[in-house]
């Protein structure tokens, strides 16, 4: 190419190269600060976009079996606990405000702020895991672990359980509470990844604090917490999805 | 005839020049921890001949079993871990990765005149999922093998093999976000790191057909993935999903694989076709006629194939109406691909056509990659595929467009590239008689097999019917001679390393930014950033600029 | 300093929004009464309807999110189509999967 029609970087090709012209996170295969945070953010969002897929494929095999096996599915989802489960719905919502808030106060510039709703999202992130810790040994106690001594006798004899009793649940037939089985699995495998998705995040949330902390967000690179705000809202999407079809299949008879 | 458009410059004084992004600096670990784009391309070259060379050391094995008629020369579950592990490792560590990760990643910042790709670090994480990935695949080799076929299908998968699914599994789980990794970094650095000028409709149309195969990277692996966990926790804690008796749809496990599946092969093909475009134009001297519809066909095909998968399924249990859905849409498939071909065929017609190495595998790849293309047609349409399906037929059919359209087409690439890559010219000659013994090769080796097929000759069966010894035996006999066809440019291309020619800057006078740069080129790529000012395939721009510069290296 | 062409260069042009806490605050409690909502509506009987408002009241949340606390409302073209390709992909995957499930034995789903 000719010199006329050439545009000079800066000043990388002098050797010495001065850092005065971009600031030191730029990275510098990238021409500005701005290209740099476009790239990164929609980087991101590609990567959320395999996530959706990733997710997709549970959701397909959730949407075949309810359909084939619904009596199965609603007894499955009576033992399921609907206070439990709101409470972490609405404690996975306020995390999300508080990361939203976290973001404005890193674009706003307010450090204490931004620790502030990082650590609050950290904490309701850790309450959702413990709920969830809660729920899980709930099932393990009641032998509804797929594949581990999985027992039918909830739904065989309704009777005998207080979440099925509660719910006004009939015996079903055996061949449909075998199929209990396939619930849970869906159960396990959806809340199971969605929970190992919140285990990253929360992480990486601590991680996060310690940068805040040091001041790394709150003078003008705001693009790693923009990002992992993303990625902490998907989450929150995944599960605003799987608490109605997990837990809210039929609760009224 | 001795015409040819190589344009070497002056050998008595010609230099490597000095600086180059290979000199630049030097041990293992500025190797092993690089950011630049070219050596990361560089160490998923090796890697990737290397895996290629025990997938076809396993498909020689196939071939001497099938040699004779019974199952003689291994046992049949030997057999049955011999086809599997070719097919993985040659479709998930070779086809997959081949153009877009060595290729792609060599020329695509280049192309559109950038620096690196958008996010080097992921792409160095790429090779090192891929390494380790590759590693799990050998020792899953080296501790049993699995004998489920590529396509993992269930019950057999899941409830009824003692063998390693769950560590084949494990690799091609992490294949995949290797994968993933490259087609995002593409995807964000095409759209956001093109240079000034450079528009959409001027990049070239390589860039175009890894773009569409980085959307199907993106989009379709994610679904393998999930596959793959599902598969897992089957074997492991018997979840049920796919287990008739405990209400779950072997089915579903072929639905979600597919859905996967069928987008794999358009990614494994789509960056061959860009190898095609350039160069067809190059050694035609044309612009490839019908630019829009090159690119827009890339991406029909990308978005078309996501909605064909079960044309895989026609016998698998699947209904009727969705049999016929999926049929035609598989017929719609086929016509860009068709678009492109004739696109192709118009850029030859009043070409200055020159028939070097790259050229005669770009000819192969036309003849090639249009039979298996129509015989894909045939097996889409579903009274055909009853009869056709899970015989020699599909083999024959996939391995002319993987083999014979694919594997041509990167041949055809790493000639074409080879001198900016290394900044030495192959030589020409044994080059040209290599193209010529893969071509011949090829079609002894998988011609008789769509006959086999058309014979009934199951596929994935160690012994057959006496009367289909013949066939088997040239196909045999095409393969050896489709082995030296591929050694051979192992034995030259390293040659060439130290002996080849230096090819300067743009020895094939083609258009494109990568030809602007030195040979090897620099770290960085360009000293200044490059302003796009003519169209792609531009040859009046071309001979503008030699009348300006100076040729000296 | 350099200039560049408004075709390639993205990041010309597009201001940085910043959303105001009062609408994060808003969109909380929308999330939180819709959350509300949709435990309410499944203890009415409302037949084949159940599952679709259900889904309907997930997808409202969920476009809040997006929407509003993912910024999608004020960002560019491109991140308003990625968002619209991943929901497009993903339902390709459920309704073509499921095509062959309800015509399986048709009539009798």
């Amino acid at each position: 190419m000719s010199d006329s029609t050439a545009i000079a970087h800066g000043a990388a090709e002098t050797p010495g190269h001065v850092h005065g012209e971009h600031p030191p996170y730029q990275r510098h295969h990238f021409e500005t600060v701005e290209q740099q945070a476009d790239a990164t953010n929609f980087a991101m969002w590609l990567f959320l976009l395999t996530e959706i897929m990733f997710f997709g494929g549970l959701f397909t095999a959730y949407l075949i079996y309810r359909n084939w096996y619904y009596p199965a599915f609603v007894a499955g989802s009576h033992q399921l606990n609907i206070f439990w489960g709101t409470a972490n719905t609405a404690v996975l919502i306020s995390s999300s405000f508080t990361m939203a808030m976290g973001v404005w106060c890193a674009e706003t510039r307010r450090k204490g702020g931004l620790v502030l709703c990082l650590v609050l999202t950290f904490i309701l992130g850790l309450v959702f895991l413990g709920i969830k810790t809660i729920e899980y040994s709930e099932k393990i106690e009641k032998h509804h672990v797929p594949g581990f001594h999985y027992s039918l006798q909830s739904f065989l004899n309704p009777d005998s359980d207080p979440e099925a009793k509660a719910a006004g649940d009939k015996p079903l037939p055996l061949d449909m509470a075998r199929h209990t089985e396939v619930y849970f699995s869906l159960y396990f495998a959806m809340t199971g990844m969605h929970a190992l998705h919140m285990i990253i995040g929360i992480s990486i949330l601590g991680f996060m604090i310690f940068r805040a902390q040091a001041g790394a967000y709150t003078t003008g690179h705001v693009t790693f917490v923009e990002n992992f705000g993303l990625y902490w809202h998907f989450v929150d999407i995944i599960w605003i999805f799987l608490f109605p079809l997990l837990y809210l299949i039929s609760r009224h008879q | 005839m001795s015409s040819t458009i190589v344009n070497l410059p002056d050998q008595s004084t010609a230099r490597i020049p000095k600086v180059n992004f290979i000199t630049k600096e030097n041990g293992l670990l500025s190797w092993l921890l690089t950011g630049d784009h070219k050596r990361i391309a560089t160490l998923y070259l090796i890697s990737i001949t290397f895996f290629f060379f025990i997938g076809g050391a396993l498909a020689g094995l196939i071939r001497l079993e099938l040699l004779t008629p019974q199952a003689d020369l291994m046992a049949t579950d030997t057999y049955n871990k011999v086809f599997t592990m070719h097919g993985i490792i040659m479709i998930f560590f070779f086809l997959v990765p081949s153009v877009p990760a060595t290729l792609g990643n060599f020329l695509m910042p280049m192309m559109i005149g950038a620096k690196d790709l958008a996010l080097p670090k992921i792409n160095l994480l790429s090779w090192y999922l891929y390494i380790a990935a590759g590693i799990l695949a050998i020792y899953t080799m080296a501790t049993g093998g699995v004998d489920t076929g590529w396509t993992f299908t269930t019950p057999l998968s899941t409830h009824y093999v003692n063998t390693n699914v769950l560590t084949t599994g494990l690799a091609v789980f992490i294949a995949g976000f290797s994968s993933i990794f490259t087609g995002l970094n593409f995807i964000v650095t095409i759209h956001k790191m093109r240079c000034p000028g450079m528009t959409w409709f001027r990049l070239p149309l390589f860039v175009w057909s890894n773009y569409a195969a980085s959307l199907l990277m993106v989009l379709g692996t994610p679904v393998l993935a999930i596959t793959i966990v599902l598969i897992a926790l089957e074997r492991t804690i018997g979840i049920g999903v796919f287990d008739p008796a405990k209400g779950g749809d072997p089915i579903l496990f072929q639905h979600l694989f597919w859905f996967y599946s069928h987008p794999a092969v358009y990614i494994m093909i789509l960056p061959g076709m860009g190898v095609i475009s350039e160069t067809i134009s190059t050694f035609s001297r044309k612009r490839v006629f019908g630019y829009t519809a090159v690119a827009f066909s890339s991406v029909a095909i990308a978005i078309f194939g996501f909605f064909v998968w079960a044309h895989h399924m026609f016998i698998m249990g699947i209904s009727n109406y969705a049999v016929l859905v999926f049929s035609l849409l598989t017929m719609l498939v086929a016509v860009p691909s068709a678009i492109k071909i004739f696109n192709w065929a118009f850029t030859l017609y009043k070409g200055s056509i020159t028939f070097e190495t790259p050229m005669l595998y770009t000819f192969g790849f036309m003849g090639l990659f249009t039979i298996g293309g129509m015989t894909g047609v045939f097996l889409g349409s579903t009274g055909t595929d009853i009869h056709l399906t899970e015989t020699y037929f599909i083999v024959a059919h996939f391995h002319f467009i993987m083999v014979g359209g694919m594997l041509m087409a990167f041949l055809a690439g790493i000639h074409f590239w080879w001198p900016k890559w290394t900044g030495r010219m192959y030589p020409e000659k044994i080059s040209q008689l290599a193209a010529v013994v893969t071509f011949i090769g090829f079609n002894l080796t998988f011609f008789p097999q769509f006959i086999l097929g058309t014979l009934g000759m199951p596929r994935r069966y160690a012994a057959y019917p006496p009367e289909f010894q013949v066939l088997n035996v040239f196909s045999t006999a095409g393969a050896t001679i489709l082995g030296v066809g591929y050694l051979l440019p192992i034995l030259y291309l390293t040659w060439s390393l130290k002996y080849g020619e230096i090819a300067g800057n743009n020895p094939w006078q083609a258009t494109g930014l990568e030809w602007q740069t030195q040979s090897p080129p620099l770290t960085e790529n360009f000293l200044v950033t490059p302003i796009m000012d003519h169209e792609a395939y531009d040859y009046e721009w071309l001979e503008h600029q030699k009348e300006k510069e100076v040729t000296s290296v | 300093m350099s200039e560049h062409t408004s075709q390639t260069a993205n990041h010309g042009g597009h201001e940085h929004h910043v959303t105001p806490p009062i609408v994060y605050v808003a969109i909380f409690i929308t999330l939180l009464v819709f959350t509300a909502l949709t435990v309410g509506a499944s203890y009415v009987e409302m037949g084949v309807w159940n599952p679709v408002v259900a889904i309907a009241i997930g997808v409202v949340k969920a476009t809040l999110v997006v929407l509003f606390f993912m910024g999608v409302k004020y960002s560019t073209k491109l991140t308003k189509l990625t968002v619209g390709a991943g929901v497009f992909m993903f339902i390709v995957l459920i309704s073509m999967t499921l095509a062959d499930y309800i015509s399986r034995a048709w009539g009798r789903w």
